[in-house]
């Protein structure tokens, strides 16, 4: 991929001024590199029970897309509500939701966030203002200004953080959320994650606009491009849209240049781009050895590096130990939660 | 010759409306295009424009007159040369009294048949109400106003209810059912959307999915179509995906089903599709005072409900309790009719037919038992099981397709829980098998009749 650059013709609200982010302090560096590295450990576990049969149906890794939902929680504050797609275990492991819960769920058990009844596409938690999860592309953009609706209607200052790649961004009530949100000004900060390929079908293959930050011209909401692949980018862009919606300017969007290693889905062999393509991004870009080389940069020990990693794998181990000695729902949950 | 004028139908509903004011004196020079008068239906003001040019010679229905029949002559209009006595060569003035009751002139008597039931007097209930206590005061309602005061009531009792939609804030309602809200409540919980059914249907779920109660207006629910994922994927499904830690309390309501010559697009029945879905509650009133307490129930119930209107009803009148807090439980049927012979079985304005149908049959003898469902999903399956036990015969009406339809839906239960009580297979009335035509006479054929539900009731009654 490319470095991110600037959009070719400039909008006035396009801010990007390609300079360099600003530096976290160490105990930010430590933070990233530990909530990355606990989301890149989790889903190369859920892929290898996945591999063991363990994980049932669709299960949409997050593995390369990292700095964006870490980078993002950074610049969020309590009661802040956060929505997106399928592709979202990396976005439930980030707001703070329980590891075991989470793969418990993957593997279909009742000690998970959903029963067992919601899978890898569909967790929610409401103590930690995470609204799902959801399996229908682009679904969750009127979802999420709805969550936003909700603030601007109860008058608090939260923000709904509302996720979508850059295929859901071809969806129609997309553009029926962005009118509705800006109309009434709702503070909504609308992440398009870009990571390059909606399932096989590659941006320059199905959208017209490829500058997904002008995306919202026509409804005059202010975009920008950002490093999706720079944690540090990530948090500054979205301190600065939080700081837009919260003083009742209404919505933002931050397009995320990104990209997922893995395929779609674990079913998806990948056939749509080279093997070289992959790896360079792995090599030259990665979200997670950009903190790690920055860190030993600033003297951090490797030990002090390796203490995270260890920390990070026993509770990946432990869910996935959890997840497969959690019992099934127990058959009379077939009939529960259809009403209330 | 001087020329008449007529009263005109303003909407494809409406037989009869109010003569608010004259804005053209007898004598005044009218040029086409001058606005003559102005008219209220019961959704609107609409001024009335001159199409002819001359002197406006007599004033046949003065200002203030209510419920004038569609095409009344209200006024002559003396072309160039003619004088007031040529007035005489035009019919005389109509006494008002007549126009309100005569039924409306020949064009729209025979030839163009309504395709609808005539509104106006409420159908005789012969059961009482179980839900309204003995000696409770009444008052006349429409189906608009308690369906207005429903809202009304919630949003004064809960500051978490909000209503949107389409025209719903300053226009009053494209059916006028919203009317005086945004005066009470504010453009805040009144909230005009745009046309935008599928993004305000997920605004609409999402904002529920943090506890406000929103009521989801679709101007009709053939534009729900737009809408539909959001209301099964998103609202009926989220309770159960979540493990039951998110669900959303919403109403997705507005007319349904057939208004008249508005043809395919706009006159189709969802019953049976919503009352498929698992999560989702369907409610489908008949009678104002239903309307009422089970609107006021469904804005109260933490599950997406789906609250199919119809706009051939809105205007009728009923029997309104006059209580503080008038609600309806969700889920129980109302036995409107009692008889011993069959079992008419319907829902909204498929009442029209069966009650239609059942002092038919009352004539010839028979005694239908007649059911109002009022809520499809969850059905009151007991409520019908213990009458065709009694009846052992069976009549659906429905205004959707039969295929996988409501009726077939109670023919099965009927069958599961009642099949050796049965003298007679059950029998579906239903509309055509067919798109909405817009001719007057196709329209009719396609939906169900009074006529179709009491052939229906003989042959299982083997009359």
């Amino acid at each position: 991929m490319a470095a991110p650059k600037k959009a070719a013709a400039s909008t006035p609200q396009d801010k990007a001024d390609g300079g360099p982010p600003p530096e976290f302090t160490r105990e930010q560096e430590l933070k990233a590199l530990r909530d990355m590295l606990l989301i890149r450990r989790f889903e190369e576990k859920a892929g290898q029970l996945y591999g063991m049969g363990a994980i049932g149906g669709f299960c949409h890794l997050y593995i390369g897309q990292e700095a964006v939902v870490v980078g993002m929680q950074m610049a969020l504050k309590e009661g802040d509500q956060v929505i997106t797609g399928y592709r979202d275990h990396g976005h439930m492991l980030a707001t703070g939701m329980d590891a075991n819960g989470v793969m418990a769920e993957l593997t279909g058990r009742r000690g998970g966030y959903s029963k067992g009844k919601g899978g890898s596409m569909h967790m929610f938690s409401k103590e930690k203002h995470f609204y799902g999860g959801h399996g229908i592309v682009g679904a969750q953009v009127s979802l999420g200004t709805g969550l936003a609706f909700a603030n601007h209607y109860r008058g608090n200052d939260n923000v709904s953080v509302t996720y979508f790649g850059d295929g859901a961004a071809n969806q129609g009530q997309v553009y029926e959320s962005f009118n509705m949100a800006e109309l009434w000004k709702l503070p909504v900060i609308y992440v398009i994650e870009n990571n390059r390929y909606a399932m096989g079908t590659s941006v320059s293959r199905a959208s017209a606009q490829q500058d997904f930050s002008k995306r919202g011209a026509s409804f005059n909401i202010p975009g920008k491009q950002v490093d999706g692949m720079d944690v540090r980018a990530v948090k500054a862009a979205g301190e600065e849209a939080a700081a837009w919606c919260r003083a009742g300017k209404g919505p933002y969007i931050l397009e995320m240049q990104t990209y997922r290693y893995r395929g779609h889905s674990m079913s998806d062999p990948a056939k749509y781009r080279t093997r070289e393509e992959v790896e360079k991004i792995r090599h030259d870009q990665d979200p997670i050895e950009q903190v790690r080389n920055r860190l030993l940069a600033a003297k951090v020990s490797e030990q002090d590096l390796k203490a995270i990693d260890a920390e990070v794998r026993d509770v990946v181990n432990a869910s996935a130990d959890f997840a497969q000695h959690d019992p099934e729902p127990d058959a009379a949950e077939l009939w529960t939660d259809v009403y209330r | 010759m001087p020329i008449q004028v007529l009263m005109p139908a303003l909407s494809p509903t409406m037989e009869k409306g109010n003569l608010a004011k004259w804005l053209k004196k007898e004598g005044e020079t009218i040029k086409s295009g001058d606005v003559i008068a102005e008219i209220e239906t019961d959704k609107a003001t609409m001024e009335v424009e001159a199409t002819d040019e001359g002197t406006l010679g007599r004033i046949l229905i003065p200002e203030g007159t209510a419920d004038v029949a569609v095409n009344t002559p209200i006024a002559t209009i003396l072309a160039d040369g003619e004088s007031a006595a040529d007035l005489a060569k035009a019919p005389a003035p109509a006494k008002q009294e007549k126009a309100a009751e005569s039924a409306p002139p020949a064009a729209a008597k025979s030839e163009a048949p309504q395709p609808k039931a005539a509104p106006s007097a409420p159908q005789p209930v012969a059961e009482p109400d179980p839900e309204v206590p003995a000696g409770t005061e009444m008052v006349t309602q429409t189906i608009r106003e308690a369906l207005r005061d429903a809202m009304a009531e919630e949003m004064r009792r809960d500051g978490d209810v909000f209503v949107m939609g389409e025209e719903v804030a300053e226009y009053q309602g494209a059916y006028k059912v919203t009317q005086g809200l945004l005066q009470e409540f504010g453009a805040k919980r009144v909230i005009d959307t745009p046309i935008t059914e599928h993004g305000f249907a997920g605004v609409g779920v999402g904002a529920a999915m943090t506890g406000l109660k929103p009521i989801v207006e679709f101007m009709t629910f053939n534009f729900a179509m737009q809408a539909i994922d959001q209301i099964i994927n998103s609202a009926a499904k989220t309770l159960y995906m979540s493990g039951g830690q998110m669900g959303c309390s919403i109403v997705f309501r507005g007319p349904n089903g057939a208004a008249a010559r508005v043809a395919a697009q706009h006159s189709q029945d969802y019953s049976a599709w919503y009352s498929h879905i698992p999560g989702l509650k369907v409610v489908a009133p008949y009678s104002a005072a239903d309307a009422k307490g089970l609107l006021k129930a469904a804005i109260r119930d933490p599950n997406p409900v789906i609250f199919l209107e119809n706009e051939v009803l809105y205007g009728h009148t009923g029997q309104v309790p006059k209580l503080d807090d008038f609600v309806i439980p969700i889920g129980k049927a109302r036995i409107v009719r009692s008889g011993g012979h069959v079992t008419i079985i319907s829902w909204s304005n498929g009442m029209t037919y069966a009650l239609k149908a059942a002092d038919e049959l009352a004539k010839d003898g028979i005694e239908a038992e007649v059911i109002d469902l009022r809520t499809l999903r969850p059905m009151d399956t007991e409520t019908i099981i213990n009458s065709v036990k009694k009846t052992g015969r069976a009549v659906t009406v429905e205004e959707g397709w039969a295929q996988s339809g409501v009726g077939a839906e109670i023919a099965a239960r009927i069958m599961e829980n009642a099949f050796d009580y049965l003298d007679a297979p059950v029998t579906r009335v239903s509309g055509k098998d067919v798109p909405m035509p817009y001719a007057a006479n196709l329209e009719k054929l396609a939906l169900p009749s009074a006529a179709e539900v009491v052939e229906a009731a003989k042959a299982v009654c083997y009359r």
